[in-house]
């Protein structure tokens, strides 16, 4: 009882995904397994954008630039792919990824500018890092990093974008969340200050968090890769859908509650949306007025549960 | 401050001093900055400084510094408005497509009312929904967005108009300098009555620097955020307006571009983004500030990544060198 009263969300949020996927069948009795694999794949680089935004707000922080930071390691993964082979580029990449998120964090805890500020103004260096590393769409990505998120595996239904995603994310988080680091996380996203007098070395773990949100925004970048073939020094809409899908999938926005799987669920309940209007014939332009009330719709319901949840006040 | 450290004070006295005094009037080290990098302007282009760059220059700082004037109000209290810039656009589109239908006044009027429409609502999902104010002015922002593009597709046949008076107001000049300070000194001595000595301005500063507090003390907190949310939208409405005479072409992402800049003007203007402190001088200064730093960077003459990267880093710098002078957070 109580695993479901303290997943209540997370639970909801998986119920919603399989009506929706219900609804889908319905609207479209066609939609199958290619369906599943394509919403899969497109779903990709907002998950990822998503872990990496989860990240940070957890650790009570936000960061503006995970899009840049996407097209900055897009941009250079293909670079280096054109001239190395595909696995050194990638580890690369990753590195390069991390490292800006560890610049972003060291220069919050540093300079003691507001994290929102900070990383605006970053949104501004990683675009332009990106633009200086290519100035227009090109370079190349390797043939397998391409076939690696493409068709199914196991059984028929079962993306293998969805598995590769999955296993990154499990790989990276559950590690992450059982260690020293992660209880550090959650302590001072819940409070600054007391984690700070139970020990906790706050800046040291805010930097670290914010380069792990770097490292997904990589893996994200890679992804954009992956999908397109190219590298893209653009920065897409990455930001509002992955500030989005965070607050959908349950984690608040002063820090220390949730985890990854809300929020990623709610990436797939946030395209799943998509698709629906799409095969239902809905301008394009409505479907963008739909997810901005969804968001906010989802938000304010949240609030009114928690203030039931906690009584009159 | 009292004398439990009295040798470290006498150390750092001066320092603190000047802290504080600059905390105190934060506009002043930026207009110090202002000119210096005006000068540094001078110095890498002689003779670039001329009444005509001045004016060029406060031209295109206004719009800016008036959405910077969303950001300040909001800032207050805590948050924040990333719609403005959608608002601006919004706004901007509608009194374009509705001036040659129904005459410019009504046009510009519907247009004020959409910044309403777009505040009201912000109002009540961050007054009474208690929604954080970054995710519900980033939705409706969406929703605005969405809006406007089905609203262009009923128009498109119909062609645009920008209302006389908007062209004068953005693209005129009297004695040399833009005609944009028609609008922009009264909305300016506007803001600053209204922050300094009403009722409403400090209401404003209480909710920012203690919520509890002020609701404790009879504060209805919803309906100062559902004015303040209103007010910004009716601001971000008439930069659209005014931006809209300044481009002559109305697009659907036409103030956009502004949206992220007026937050650093905001906090550049020593505005700090968890409330109860703020200036709007500050602001107008920091737009002055941006708008000379981009002329530093076009004349510089690098490659759009590097111009681009190197405004960001000076935004940081700027913030970081002004959190550490006044010790402000």
């Amino acid at each position: 009882m109580s695993f479901v009263r303290k997943n209540a969300w997370t639970l909801g949020l998986i119920a919603l995904f399989f009506v929706l996927l219900g609804v889908t069948r319905l609207i479209q009795p066609s939609f199958g397994v290619s369906g599943l694999e394509s919403l899969a794949r497109a779903a990709l680089p907002f998950a990822f954008a998503t872990a990496a935004m989860a990240v940070v707000v957890i650790v009570g922080g936000i960061d503006l630039s995970v899009a840049s930071m996407m097209a900055v390691c897009s941009v250079t993964a293909a670079v280096l792919m054109q001239t190395m082979g595909g696995v050194p580029a990638i580890l690369i990449t990753l590195a390069v990824g991390a490292l800006m998120g560890l610049i972003n964090g060291v220069l919050i805890v540093v300079t003691r500018v507001p994290d929102i500020v900070v990383t605006l103004a970053m949104l501004f260096v990683w675009e332009g890092t990106a633009l200086l590393i290519l100035n227009s769409p090109g370079g190349a990505a390797a043939p397998f990093l391409r076939e690696a998120i493409v068709g199914s595996v196991l059984i028929d239904g079962l993306p293998q974008a969805l598995i590769v995603m999955a296993v990154i994310v499990a790989l990276i988080w559950v590690p992450l969340k059982r260690s020293k680091l992660g209880l550090a996380i959650y302590a001072t996203g819940s409070d600054e200050n007391a984690a700070f007098r139970s020990g906790v070395a706050v800046g040291r773990t805010k930097a670290a968090a914010y380069a792990f949100c770097g490292l997904f925004s990589a893996f994200g970048g890679l992804s954009l890769l992956a999908l397109t073939g190219i590298g893209e020094p653009v920065p897409g809409p990455y930001l509002l859908a992955a500030v989005a899908a965070v607050v959908l999938g349950g984690v608040t926005l002063g820090g220390g509650i949730g985890g990854l799987l809300g929020p990623i669920i709610a990436v797939f309940i946030l395209r799943i949306i998509r698709t629906i209007l799409t095969l239902a014939a809905v301008d394009p332009n409505v479907t963008t007025i739909v997810e901005g009330t969804i968001m906010v719709g989802v938000v304010m319901f949240g609030a009114f549960l928690m203030m039931r949840g906690r009584g009159p006040t | 401050m009292s004398d439990i450290h009295p040798q470290a004070e006498t150390e750092t006295r001066a320092l603190v001093r000047l802290g504080r005094f600059l905390k105190d009037n934060p506009v002043i080290p930026l207009i110090g900055l202002l000119f210096l990098l005006i000068g540094a302007l001078e110095l890498m282009r002689p003779g670039i400084i001329s009444p005509f760059w001045a004016g060029n220059t406060i031209k295109f700082a206004i719009p800016l510094a008036m959405l910077a004037a969303c950001q300040v109000l909001t800032m207050l209290t805590g948050g924040i408005d990333l719609s403005a810039g959608i608002v601006a656009t919004c706004a901007a589109f509608v009194a374009a497509t509705l001036t040659p239908l129904i005459g410019p006044v009504p046009a510009m009027l519907t247009a004020m009312v959409v910044g309403a429409i777009v505040g009201l609502v912000n109002g009540f999902g961050v007054g009474i929904a208690r929604v954080h104010p970054l995710i519900m002015t980033l939705g409706t922002g969406l929703i605005a967005t969405g809006c406007l593009q089905v609203y262009q597709r009923y128009v498109i046949a119909t062609g645009t108009d920008i209302p006389d008076i908007l062209e004068w107001l953005g693209t005129g000049r009297t004695a040399g300098l833009p005609n944009g300070l028609f609008l922009f000194v009264p909305f300016a001595v506007f803001i600053l009555w209204l922050m300094r000595y009403t009722g409403f301005g400090r209401l404003l500063f209480a909710l920012g620097s203690n919520e509890k507090a002020a609701k404790l003390s009879g504060v209805r907190s919803w309906q100062v955020l559902m004015a303040l949310y209103v007010l910004s939208g009716l601001i971000a409405a008439l930069t659209g307006l005014l931006y809209l005479g300044m481009i002559r072409a109305p697009s659907l992402s036409l103030a956009n571009p502004l949206m992220l800049p007026s937050v650093a003007a905001a906090v550049i203007g020593g505005t700090s983004i968890f409330g109860g402190r703020g200036s709007f001088a500050g602001a107008i200064v920091g737009a002055l500030i941006l708008r000379v730093i981009e002329t530093m960077l076009t004349l510089a003459r690098m490659p759009e990544g590097a111009r681009i990267a190197l405004f960001g880093l000076i935004i940081l710098a700027v913030t970081a060198l002004y959190v550490r002078f006044t010790e402000q957070r």
